[in-house]
């Protein structure tokens, strides 16, 4: 099991270095120039934008751009922002607590309330919290994000004004200790329930299928028939075989929540890695978007590895080799 | 509908009152295309201590009998009539929380597949252990202890390795002993075994069939054993029930059975089974197929493909004949 491992983590690397290459003629190739984004709005001399251009190394072949590019990737330097001249790296890590904050949160609650209703949906088949859910689950599949969070905004931050509508902290309270959290977590309510309404979706439909699934199992009726109580037989039996393709669809989603970020960022202004990436792509900041983009790639690789080792934890059947 | 012309038997017995009674049991299974009738009003009995074969093809509902007498159908199947008394209780009329109580205690179930009817996420003791926590008062260290002693019950070697194990490392033979030793904790007074050997190698299955006829024999434990195998009918079981089409055609002593079977589905089964005597010529499969889910039968349903077809067999259902050595639902009973 261990080489298996082993394996996978010298596989995920490989990736990382494909994604790392792969990311740096992505970016070339789209439309923009950076230096207009970097002199601004005011109109340039030719010459000014020619010396912006060899100050940032812009101005060499395509190549040997890459191949400085690759030589500092190896040493883990990202570079510097094109926009706040800082040390990619920097500007990163101070983002990402927020967005791991904003996404653990969403990741654990969209998980267990999903789960937990679709077990108690399953075990009520075809009974009105079944119908009532399962009709809920497709209006929360298919409400897209942005829409779904200034809804929200509109109706609790400036309709009720029961919580904050933007950002992670409020300026007047308290800077640390207790009531520095509480502000966090009002701040974190909305964007947290935006984000997981989808997965939440998500995880309550695939949950319900795989229950229907399980609860038609062989294994089901045996346990009735040594007289094994409904309750014992839906939530020990069936949801536990029943969890485990579950688990892998959370740990692939983790790629796609990354991604949902960005939206969910920009509508409550969460200063996360999200809404860093709107503005990196507006500025045409290259450095912080392919730091950007190596970090996500690098934790959805993290991510799968470590679903991979969860499923060898939870089914016996699983051996690696 | 009538029933009661082809109760199998059962009302009969006199003096002691058998462990299980089954009259007329219906059950039926509702669809949007109609509903049908898997079990047809079908009676039976078992004696204490008794192995009593229920044979038949495929889809003739002997399956669906039994799990209609352990209760475990669920929608959309219900058992719809008729009365499974269970040591003086009738089943039928018990709460549902009564009714599991009765699972796995007094009575017990195996079934055909082992590979599948044990949870694969559970460790062999852990399943053993559930069954005895519900039915005996034990801490769970003394339930650990029971399980590893109901491993050695069913003569499996090294009983404590086993238990530690999850049943994907369980050959099949292994794993049906482990759910006859979930089944038999209890010491139930009836098991009833739903083709337990069909899935497993010839000699795996003699192996199972004297673990369960030495069950019988310490522990006085009577046997439902359903099967379309008349092999083992015949080396191992008392009485038999002949099923085709949701109903009893047949019942007997396993020596009357084959000796001079009366019904002619009865004859042609035995006649399509191979024995060491068998010659080819004288193989004989049944010819036609059993009739399908929602196919009405009129008269006796097995005349479209009965050898000696009367016309009134086309009409007019046959009613059960019973005498001293049996019961056979066939028009040919009165005409001989």
């Amino acid at each position: 099991m261990l080489s298996y491992f082993a394996r996978r983590v010298w596989q995920g690397f490989l990736v990382i270095v494909v994604i790392i290459c792969l990311n740096f003629f992505l970016i070339h190739a789209a439309p923009g120039d950076p230096v207009n984004a970097l002199i601004g709005t005011m109109a340039p001399t030719p010459e000014y934008m020619e010396q912006v251009r060899r100050e940032y190394g812009l101005d060499e072949p395509l190549l040997w751009q890459f191949l400085r590019y690759a030589a500092r990737m190896a040493q883990f330097d990202f570079g510097e922002s094109l926009r706040f001249r800082q040390p990619v790296i920097d500007i990163i890590l101070a983002r990402l607590p927020a967005t791991l904050l904003l996404m653990g949160t969403a990741l654990v609650l969209s998980s267990t309330v999903g789960i937990v209703l679709a077990a108690a949906a399953a075990k009520f088949r075809d009974s009105w919290v079944d119908r009532v859910l399962t009709t809920t689950s497709i209006v929360g599949f298919a409400m897209p994000a942005f829409w779904l969070g200034q809804l929200m905004l509109i109706v609790f931050a400036l309709n009720l004004n029961w919580l904050p509508a933007q950002g992670m902290y409020s300026l007047r309270a308290p800077s640390d200790g207790f009531g520095r959290v509480l502000d966090i977590l009002r701040h974190l309510i909305l964007p947290a329930l935006t984000y997981s309404v989808y997965h939440l979706a998500l995880i309550y439909r695939l949950t319900r299928v795989k229950m229907h699934e399980a609860l038609a199992q062989d294994y089901i009726i045996a346990a009735r028939a040594r007289g094994v109580a409904e309750h014992r037989v839906v939530y020990v039996h069936a949801l536990r075989n029943a969890i485990l393709p579950v688990v892998t669809i959370i740990g692939l989603n983790f790629g796609f929540m990354l991604a949902g970020s960005v939206l969910v960022e920009t509508v409550f202004a969460w200063p996360g890695l999200g809404r860093l990436f709107y503005e990196a792509i507006s500025a045409r900041d290259y450095p912080v978007l392919m730091g950007i983009f190596t970090l996500v790639s690098g934790m959805v690789v993290i991510a799968n590895i470590l679903t991979d080792m969860l499923y060898a934890v939870i089914d016996p059947r699983v051996v690696y080799g | 509908m009538t029933s009661s012309t082809h109760a199998g038997g059962g009302a009969e017995v006199a003096g002691s009152e058998p462990l299980l009674n089954v009259v007329g049991l219906q059950t039926q299974i509702r669809s949007d295309r109609g509903t049908i009738t898997p079990v047809d009003g079908v009676s039976f009995h078992i004696k204490a201590g008794e192995i009593v074969a229920l044979v038949g093809e495929s889809g003739c509902g002997k399956s669906m009998t039994a799990l209609s007498t352990m209760r475990l159908v669920s929608s959309p199947v219900s058992v719809t009539g008729g009365q499974v008394v269970f040591e003086g209780t009738d089943l039928l009329g018990l709460s549902d929380r009564q009714m599991r109580r009765m699972r796995g205690g007094r009575l017990a179930m195996i079934f055909q597949d082992p590979m599948t009817f044990l949870n694969p996420l559970m460790k062999v003791a852990d399943q053993i252990v559930e069954a005895i926590l519900l039915h005996q008062p034990v801490k769970r260290r003394e339930a650990e202890k029971l399980a590893v002693e109901a491993l050695r019950r069913v003569r499996i070697p090294a009983p404590e390795s086993v238990a530690e194990r999850f049943p994907h490392q369980l050959s099949g033979g292994m794993r049906q002993r482990v759910l006859i030793a979930i089944a038999i904790t209890s010491n139930p007074s009836l098991l009833i075994a739903d083709e337990p050997t069909t899935a497993l190698d010839v000699t795996v299955q003699a192996q199972i069939m004297h673990l369960l006829a030495d069950i019988r024999r310490t522990a006085g434990t009577a046997m439902l054993f359903i099967t379309h195998d008349l092999g083992l009918v015949a080396e191992y079981c008392d009485r038999v029930y002949v099923m085709y089409s949701g109903r009893v055609v047949e019942e007997g002593s396993v020596f009357d059975i084959f000796a001079k079977p009366r019904h002619p589905y009865t004859r042609a089964l035995l006649r399509s089974t191979l024995s060491p005597g068998t010659k080819a010529d004288d193989f004989v499969s049944i010819q036609g197929h059993p009739p399908a889910a929602f196919d009405r039968i009129a008269g006796c349903r097995f005349h479209p493909r009965c050898p000696s077809v009367l016309d009134r067999c086309r009409t007019e259902e046959p009613p059960t004949r019973r005498d001293a050595a049996g019961a056979a639902a066939c028009w040919l009973e009165g005409a001989a």
